[in-house]
């Protein structure tokens, strides 16, 4: 029988062992909201601003993309990265980098569905008054972004909310190795199965508490948004 | 006065715009002219807003031809319009005419004093710092003639300026057409107040179901119309 006061020991004790799965996951999760940032909101906004062949197909997929299976997502990265496969030189497999091009395939899709969404409602509202103001395409961009950021922070936190949450990817290209790219979801799952329960239990915890600060930020954001744009 | 401007005169030459089988403005020539401003009146649904859009250049002519100060091809840097429903950015009043001033290239140094000048000029001062979209609808045109303004024009586009205003800033922005027309600013507006239209214009054209019905100058359109259908337009009776 587990009992929570040993959970709650590990959190408030600063168990070093916690502490490190603690800071791995923040650290990969961080950096694949980084890269599907960098990657989806331009994507979401040519999407939103441009119109050639096959955008509407792309914009139905990148929505469909939300929903991908993190197992599937996990294996495919898995494939690519595996000895035998086409990326496999790289010696990726099982390292922290290789988890994160997994969140980071993960969390893109839904940035870049979020964002496109945001800006393309920004633009039909902007748009007559920046073709009369002459705004340039580079310009435009600019200003949509910037004018939409509140509500992309609130696709970033999302991106965020999942890649943190996630297990499913990260057990299968990762591996869960001890000390090395054990992070809360696979240590959670490992322990649970192990039957160490304080350990399991005192990460649900910490993951439960970052999902909470999460969403407050997310709230946050949007009343900043609502005071200082209207 | 300021220097000619590059883009008068307007011409428009059987010009039509076209969504489907509808045609929303049908064949119509004219031209605007530096001096007086020239005031579209017409029913709702006359093609008063479209009209003015063609000649800020925002929607291209399904056919017919459109030339300013000569020119077909000529980006909208020396004009500026207000729309009739304009669209606040997310942004505080003063922000939304500092972004004005920015496209208009206004150097960074002389921004502030222009919104204060221009805030003062439409009657907004003490809401500069408030978010734009949270104006009311009054205020919120007052803020977008401003942000018109901002450009510093030599042809300003304003679609009914006056239609959600109470009498004072009617009155207000009555007197900001007279000014910039004295400056040497070409103004195009619309409106339904043909009181308005009668103190303001110079010339006046009446719009009816994308056809130019009848254009000429103020004393004139009221005092002796040449059609049956201004007539009765001027009497406030429904056209067919
Ligand atoms: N993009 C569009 N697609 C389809 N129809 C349009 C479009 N824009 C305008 N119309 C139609 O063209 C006609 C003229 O519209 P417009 O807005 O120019 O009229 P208006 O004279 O400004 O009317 P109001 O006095 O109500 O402002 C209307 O019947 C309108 O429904
Ligand atoms: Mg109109």
């Amino acid at each position: 029988m587990p009992d929570d006061t040993s959970a709650l020991q590990l959190v408030l004790s600063g168990d070093p062992t916690l502490f490190a799965i603690v800071r791995l996951s923040l650290f990969m999760s961080l950096s694949a909201v980084l890269f599907a940032t960098l990657i989806g909101v331009p994507f979401g906004a040519l999407l939103a601003l441009t119109r050639f062949p096959g955008r509407e197909t792309a914009i139905v997929v990148a929505n469909a993309l939300m929903g991908l299976p993190p197992v599937v997502v996990g294996l495919a990265i898995y494939l690519l990265l595996s000895r035998s496969g086409p990326l496999g030189f790289l010696g990726l497999l099982f390292t922290v980098q290789a988890m994160i091009i997994a969140q980071a395939v993960l969390v893109t899709p839904i940035i870049a569905a979020l964002a496109r969404q945001t800006i393309e409602d920004l633009w039909a509202e902007y748009r007559d008054e920046m073709a009369a103001m002459n705004i340039g395409p580079l310009q435009r961009v600019v200003t949509l972004i910037w004018d939409a950021r509140f509500s992309l922070v609130t696709s970033l936190l999302a991106g965020f909310g999942r890649a943190a949450a996630e297990v499913g990817a990260i057990i299968i290209v990762g591996g869960n190795i001890d000390g090395f790219t054990r992070t809360m979801t696979t240590a959670i799952a490992l322990e649970t199965s192990k039957g160490d329960l304080p350990l399991a239990i005192g990460l649900g915890m910490i993951l439960i508490a970052i999902v909470i600060v999460i969403n407050a930020l997310a709230w946050v954001a949007r009343r900043v948004g609502e005071r200082y744009a209207g | 006065m300021r220097t000619p401007a590059l883009d008068l005169p307007v011409r428009l030459l059987e010009v039509r715009v076209r969504t489907g089988a509808v045609a929303i403005l049908d064949g119509i020539t004219m031209m605007l002219e530096a001096g007086a401003p020239t005031v579209l009146v017409g029913p709702n649904g006359a093609g008063k807003t479209t009209l003015l859009r063609v000649a800020m250049g925002l929607i291209r002519p399904t056919s017919g031809l459109i030339t300013w100060g000569g020119r077909e091809i000529c980006p909208p840097t020396r004009r500026a319009i207000m729309f009739q429903r304009p669209a606040m950015l997310r942004r505080s009043a003063a922000g939304n005419i500092r972004y004005a001033l920015a496209a208009a290239g206004v150097p960074r140094a002389k921004r502030d004093a222009r919104i204060a000048q221009l805030i003062a000029d439409v009657g907004l001062k003490g809401l500069e710092h408030r978010p734009a979209r949270r104006l009311s609808g009054g205020e919120q045109q007052r803020l977008a003639l401003a942000r018109a303004l901002a450009r510093d024009p030599d042809l300003l586009f304003l679609d009914e300026p006056t239609a959600s205003l109470d009498p004072a800033a009617t009155n207000a922005i009555e007197d900001i057409v007279r000014n910039v027309t004295a400056r040497g600013v070409k103004v195009v507006m619309s409106t339904h107040d043909l009181g308005q239209a009668n103190r303001l214009a110079g010339e006046i054209v009446l719009l009816h179901r994308g056809r130019l019905i009848e254009s000429g100058p103020a004393a004139e359109f009221f005092a002796s119309p040449r059609t049956e259908q201004t007539r009765k337009f001027i009497a406030g009776e429904l056209l067919v």
